[in-house]
């Protein structure tokens, strides 16, 4: 029952709205009525090569929409949504789609190739549809070349959907012998080969089995070092996408290819066209990646059996590898420093140097020196620039001895360049380079740090005056000042910077205020330093940053107040009341922090307030979330005095805990609520009913962002330990959700790292919440009301101690979870606890542990419990 | 121009924004200062801050080590927890400190079973403080809440240096006697650690942690640039003969003050406890017998008490213990007021027990006692002082209470024991 929609779905790209809109809701229309023969129907259109081209793709692109969404719950949604439509619907649309590729239209086929992985990606994971792959691949050698292309691209685009795991290796088998076949030099279709080629791209990571084999792998790399030699420059930039791919992935077994690989990058580094070089530049970084990651296991203590071993590959490839990545830097564009987003074959270089300097250290210092001898004052600005380049690419890695007395005879030639050098891209080079000087060698973790008393007036001078240069220099500046005050952070009364906090402050808003401070950035760079100049503020200067809080209300006033904005201004107003309130935010915590200044500064605490809320009127989430920072902030330093602004603000928090959408705002604001309960204390009582309402919403929610999940069972605890045993009336509620929430997590398998960290960012919370529970309620005479839940608790942390997967947070919180109920119920559960199978064991372990965190909360929670067992 | 891969940062391009960072500060801020909340929580329910600790007073042995500032009233409860005594100000954390430390009895008879439920140790000489490091710095303070030295040094969050193992605000508090001539912190007792009270761990339990957890951070070391002043644990010792003989006559690095006993069950207890004893002679410590305000060992025995509304001169224990009175008309002529500290003679003749009780009969006003007197003496100190110009407690009478003890081992074995 194939409805007629061609016309619809061409009516719906019409330039007429009246006709696309009227277009688009016939489409819905259709949708709600009838899904199964919209589907078809769709289908039916792809696979006709009699109707036009326009509406065919348009038919492709909604029946995709109809399996796939970005959002996850949605995601799900479309894929139960498709796995219960009856078979006989779904078998024939699967075959329209098949027969697609047989399309003389390409784009058609390419379409066509992507709803089929869509459909792979929900089916095979179900055991559904096993036989797509052999029917794709039954007569590749027979079919036509677009055919051929269009399976190939489908294979690839079916590696890229489905889990590796779903794939069994005889599949996995036919697959890439059909995709390196493709990609042969025997192959005389480009298309072909490039299709191949970029299936090879995704299937890689089906192929552990094939590189653990030498003579496949052998196979596969020759094929792929061949693919970068083709004469087509598509072919030879997929090609090298693929080797940067297995640089990452198959690391461990590259050892024998390492010299052809290098003599092919570089050739293609020196000679090829960009996007190919790019790719090329981008195999050395992505080595370097992963030897900084193993080298990095190395050092750290707690992990030192990392499963692959270090080839020391840029080690080895460091005297060629060098010059040609310097070479590269001398390949810079004109415009490339006022593009933000700009990327080119000098960038890369230099990008790529900087790791080689992280992986290798000091080895790398004797090898670029000559190159930044030779380069420093040439005439041609190419050659300064790049010197300079070089310079700050290789400040992260070596060490401060080795790097120190270069810098020391470096520091004045640089400050002359920032001030006097003719070009501009010198000087931004030269003002970030200073940034990385302050950043890596200076401060307290630098023994001897290369700024002193006395050079330090001096670089504030022509920092300060570049603030007044072109923007993208006095961008560069303005971080330059940033990482030299971050130097000063725990400096105390002693910080150079003391004498000068004035002008520097002057000189930023100076900047804030500038016609093109929208240009590079700057106005943000000037607020980013601004801020840290506040934070390393100290008893001496705190008075000049509290005369600047009035300054920063004044602005953000003015904001607040600005109406009639186009929308581009509009934007530009959100960019600069976010970085008010985030300037705010800064000088809160810090004033509050300094005793001498706290209360000073709680004198302004009214018309913060006020302005704040002012804020919320504002419709941007980055300012929302600035501005309930902010807030966070001030109830912190206000502490119970915040209960005054509770009745305005209360609407905004409820507000922040409703937005599902800007999930980040929602999560901040769960923050913020834990900071209200700590601050205030019983006094957040009256609010409780509203927040405990929305937070059990929110939970019970499928369409809230996991990640702001585990917060939400944390503020359960900060809401129970300041209002303790008046906690009794939400038990009801909190506690089924604690326990259906523990009772997936501590029977999750997790399938990768990130999963992982998840269960555990959520078990942590779980365990923080009972934590707040527990000790709210101790000493109460309501105690009896957690009885009943204690077994539950224990055989949580029993479950999760038996899964072994708990992170050092989870551990630590679990050992005071099982200290609090022994704490709290006493002798109630101390039998309980004496049969806990894990209580026993996980805190003997622990004893014995690295980190003296969890050690002493295992002693401690084996001290609470005993106490219990025996009292 | 393409741009760069999603993947790479171009290394001109700042890793992190500061609006990232701001988020990454208020969430750690906000894990901080969760896990202080609990705790502090976890602290307070067994604490016993938050019994109340009687009004104290210290063991005065010398004028001029009595500290430079009175602390008023010090009746009423405490129920501060020390992070948050740590936000209060002025007279009132001193008010708070002042209550804190434990202080040990005189000891006027020697208790049973010293041998099995006893440490003992010489204490140092020197100012007795309270030593809280948290949030980068170590501030040590007297008695009397106020402070003697702020200074960085390696005990847990000590110092602003890079090193954090846990929240920069967990506090430490160690019990401590400074000793001037060595500058050195004498730790004889551990109240905190890295933010957990020891407060309702009895003492054989602190030592333990005392020793293990101290050495753990440097804090012995020699002073440095970020370690002002080096705090060295006193060797303590099984209260047997062996360790009795030990820290009567062995050799220590500090000038000894007469010995300190500490009961192994007893929990740390602020305020005067007789778990916790001090006792001394000649031997082992240069000031056994008070001295007067001018430094001088008077011919009689001089006690410092409190007036009362009715007249009654009390002691500082709680409750206290009334010894004499004064007439109306001399409290009069003098100009005292209730609450004020005098210095009285006892005239040694009118001392008698009645009922087990003191009566020192007759009292001879010798005045008021100098501003820096704090608190009047507490019933054991006047008791030991009296029977340190008479028939003191002799080191002879220790080490025969301990082989009493020995040769009737399995008689004693079935005492309850004392739970602090």
């Amino acid at each position: 029952m194939a409805l007629e929609v061609t016309q619809i779905l061409l009516n719906a790209q019409s330039i007429d709205a009246a006709t696309r809109n009227h277009a688009e809701e016939s489409l819905k229309q259709i949708q709600e009525q009838n899904l199964p023969a919209f589907l078809l129907s769709l289908s039916a259109e792809l696979a006709n090569n009699n109707k036009p081209i326009e509406s065919r793709k348009l038919a492709g692109l909604i029946l995709k929409n109809a399996l796939d969404a970005k959002e996850l719950h949605r995601k799900n949604d479309l894929a139960q949504r498709w796995l219960s439509l009856d078979l006989a619907t779904k078998t024939q649309i699967k075959t329209s789609l098949l027969q697609t590729f047989s399309s003389p239209v390409s784009d058609a086929r390419s379409t066509a190739a992507q709803v089929i992985a869509k459909v792979a990606g929900i089916e095979l994971p179900h055991n559904q549809w096993p036989e797509l792959i052999g029917s794709l691949l039954s007569n590749i050698h027979q079919v036509e070349t677009h055919v051929k292309q269009a399976t190939l691209e489908t294979l690839g685009y079916v590696c890229e959907e489905v889990d590796p795991q779903v794939v069994d290796q005889e599949q996995v088998n036919r697959i890439l012998t059909a995709v390196v076949q493709g990609m042969n030099a025997t192959e005389t279709s480009s298309d072909v080969r490039l299709a191949a080629t970029r299936a090879l791209y995704n299937a890689l990571g089906f192929a552990q089995a094939n590189f653990t084999n030498d003579m496949e792998r052998d196979y596969i790399m020759r094929v792929v070092c061949e693919a970068t030699q083709s004469s087509d420059v598509k072919i030879r930039q997929a090609a090298f996408e693929c080797l940067v791919a297995i640089s990452s992935t198959y690391y461990e077994k590259l050892a024998p290819y390492m010299q052809d690989i290098f003599n092919i990058t570089s050739k293609a580094v020196r000679e090829d066209e960009e996007p190919v070089a790019l790719q090329a530049i981008e195999f050395w970084s992505s080595i370097c990646d992963e030897e900084i990651d193993i080298l990095d296991d190395y050092r750290s203590e707690y992990t030192g059996d990392s499963d692959v071993p270090c080839f020391y590959f840029i080690k080895q490839a460091l005297p060629a590898l060098v010059p040609m990545l310097l070479e590269t830097l001398l390949k810079q564009e004109e415009d490339q420093d006022q593009d933000e987003g700009a990327w080119n074959i000098a960038m890369a270089g230099g990008t790529c140097l900087g790791l080689v300097a992280r992986t290798v250290g000091d080895e790398i210092v004797p090898l670029v020196m000559p190159f930044i001898e030779e380069n420093i004052s040439k005439p041609d600005w190419r050659g300064r620039e790049a010197a300079t380049y070089a310079f700050g690419s290789i400040l992260d890695g070596p060490s401060p001895g080795k790097l120190a007395p270069i810098v020391n005879v470096a520091l004045n030639f640089m400050l002359a360049a920032l001030s006097r050098d003719p070009n501009n891209h010198v000087k931004d080079t030269t003002a970030w380079t200073l940034g990385r000087i302050f950043e890596f060698l200076h401060g307290a973790a630098v023994e001897t740090s290369v700024i002193t008393q006395e050079n330090c007036q001096q670089i504030l001078t022509v920092l300060l005056q570049s603030m007044k240069d072109v923007p993208n220099v006095a961008e560069k500046a303005c971080g330059a000042l940033y990482f030299l005050a971050q130097g000063y952070e725990d400096e105390g009364s002693v910080s150079p910077l003391t004498p000068f906090f004035q002008d520097i402050f002057q000189m930023l808003l100076f900047v804030t205020h500038r016609e093109d401070a929208t240009e590079s950035n700057l106005r943000t760079s000037a607020y980013e330093a601004l801020n840290e100049v506040v934070r390393c503020s100290n008893d001496e200067t705190a008075p000049i940053v509290m005369q600047l809080i009035p300054v920063i209300m004044l602005e953000l006033h003015q904001t607040v107040e600005a109406q009639k904005l186009t929308s581009d201004e509009r934007d530009k107003q959100n960019d600069l009341q976010g970085l008010l309130c985030g300037c705010l935010q800064v000088i809160i915590q810090k004033m509050g922090s300094i005793e001498g200044s706290k209360y000073a500064f709680m004198q302004y605490a009214d018309q913060i307030m006020d302005l704040l809320l002012k804020v919320f009127a504002s419709r941007n989430a980055t300012v929302h979330e600035e501005a309930m920072l902010a807030i966070g902030a001030l109830a912190y330093t206000a502490g119970p005095n915040f209960a005054k602004y509770m009745p305005q603000f209360y609407q905004y928090l409820e507000m922040g805990l409703q937005n599902f959408e800007e999930y980040q705002i929602c999560a901040i604001t769960v923050g913020v609520v834990g900071d209200l309960c700590r601050a205030l204390e019983d006094k957040i009582l009256p609010y409780c009913d509203g927040i405990m309402t929305q937070l059990l919403k929110n939970l019970s929610s499928n369409q809230l962002h996991r990640s702001v999940k585990p917060p939400i069972f944390s503020c359960f605890g900060d809401i129970a330990l300041a209002i303790g045993e008046n906690f009794e009336k939400y038990l009801v509620y909190a506690m089924p959700m604690l326990q259906s929430a523990a009772e997936l997590s501590a029977h999750a398998v997790s399938q990768d790292d990130e999963m992982l960290e998840y269960t555990n960012q959520l078990r942590n919370g779980i365990l923080e919440a009972y934590s707040g529970i527990l000790q709210g309620f101790k000493s109460s005479p309501k105690t009896q009301a957690l009885v009943p839940y204690a077994a539950h608790v224990l055989q949580f942390i029993d479950t999760m101690y038996g899964g072994r997967e708990m992170d050092d947070a989870v551990m630590k919180s679990a050992l005071g979870v099982l200290g609090d109920l022994a704490d709290t119920l006493g002798s109630h559960v101390g039998p309980l606890i004496s049969q806990s199978s894990s209580s026993k064991d996980l805190i003997e372990e622990c004893m014995v542990y690295d980190d003296p965190l969890i050690r002493e909360s295992a002693e401690w929670a084996k001290l609470a419990i005993n106490r219990a067992v025996s009292g | 121009m393409a741009p760069p891969p999603d993947h790479r940062l171009p290394i001109k391009r700042a890793a992190i924004s500061d609006q990232q960072r701001r988020r990454e500060v208020a969430l750690r801020l906000q894990a901080d200062r969760r896990s202080d909340a609990q705790n502090r929580a976890r602290q307070l329910a067994s604490s016993v801050l938050s019994l109340g600790p009687e009004p104290a007073t210290e063991p005065e042995v010398e004028p001029e080590q009595e500290m430079s500032e009175a602390s008023g009233q010090l009746a009423g409860r405490s129920d501060l927890d020390p992070v948050r005594a740590a936000r209060l100000r002025g007279p009132e954390v001193r008010k708070w400190f002042a209550r804190q430390l434990m202080l040990p009895e005189w000891m006027v008879d020697v208790p049973p079973s010293l041998d099995r439920d006893w440490y003992v140790f010489p204490r140092p000489s020197g100012k007795r403080c309270f030593v809280v490091s948290s949030n980068g710095t170590t501030i040590s303070r007297l008695r009397n809440g106020s402070i003697l030295h702020r200074f960085p040094s390696n005990l847990p969050n000590g110092a602003r240096t890079k090193d954090v193992s846990g929240p920069a605000s967990s506090y430490s508090i160690l019990d401590c006697i400074f000793h001037e001539p060595d500058e050195t912190y004498y730790v004889i007792d551990m109240v905190c650690w890295r933010g957990y009270s020891l407060y309702d761990c009895t003492a054989e339990f602190r030592f333990f942690w005392l020793n293990s957890k101290l050495s753990e951070t440097g804090a012995s070391d020699p002073p440095s640039q970020y370690h002002r002043y080096r705090f060295n644990v006193v060797q303590i010792y099984e209260c047997n003969l062996a360790g009795l003989q030990a820290s009567y006559s062995g050799q220590v690095p500090y000038v000894k003050d007469g010995l300190l006993f500490f009961n192994k069950h007893a929990h740390y207890q602020a305020g005067n406890t007789p778990l916790a004893l001090v006792w001394k002679d000649n031997v082992c410590s240069q000031y056994v017998l008070d001295t007067d305000s001018k430094g001088q060992i008077p011919s009689q025995q001089q006690v410092v008490l409190e007036l009362q509304n009715d007249g009654n001169l009390t002691t500082s224990d709680d409750p206290p213990v009334a010894l004499g009175s004064l007439s109306r008309d001399l409290i009069a002529q003098s100009g005292l007021r209730v609450g004020n500290l005098v210095r009285v003679a006892i005239k040694d003749e009118r001392m008698r027990l009645v009922d087990g009780k003191l009566d020192l009969g007759e009292l001879q006003l010798v005045g008021k006692t100098n501003h820096s007197r704090a608190f009047a003496d507490t019933y054991s100190k006047v008791l030991f002082q009296h029977a340190a110009r008479h028939a003191p407690l002799r080191i002879e009478d220790l080490v025969a209470s301990i082989q009493s003890n020995s040769s009737m081992d399995n008689s004693q074995a079935l005492d309850v024991e004392m739970e602090g």
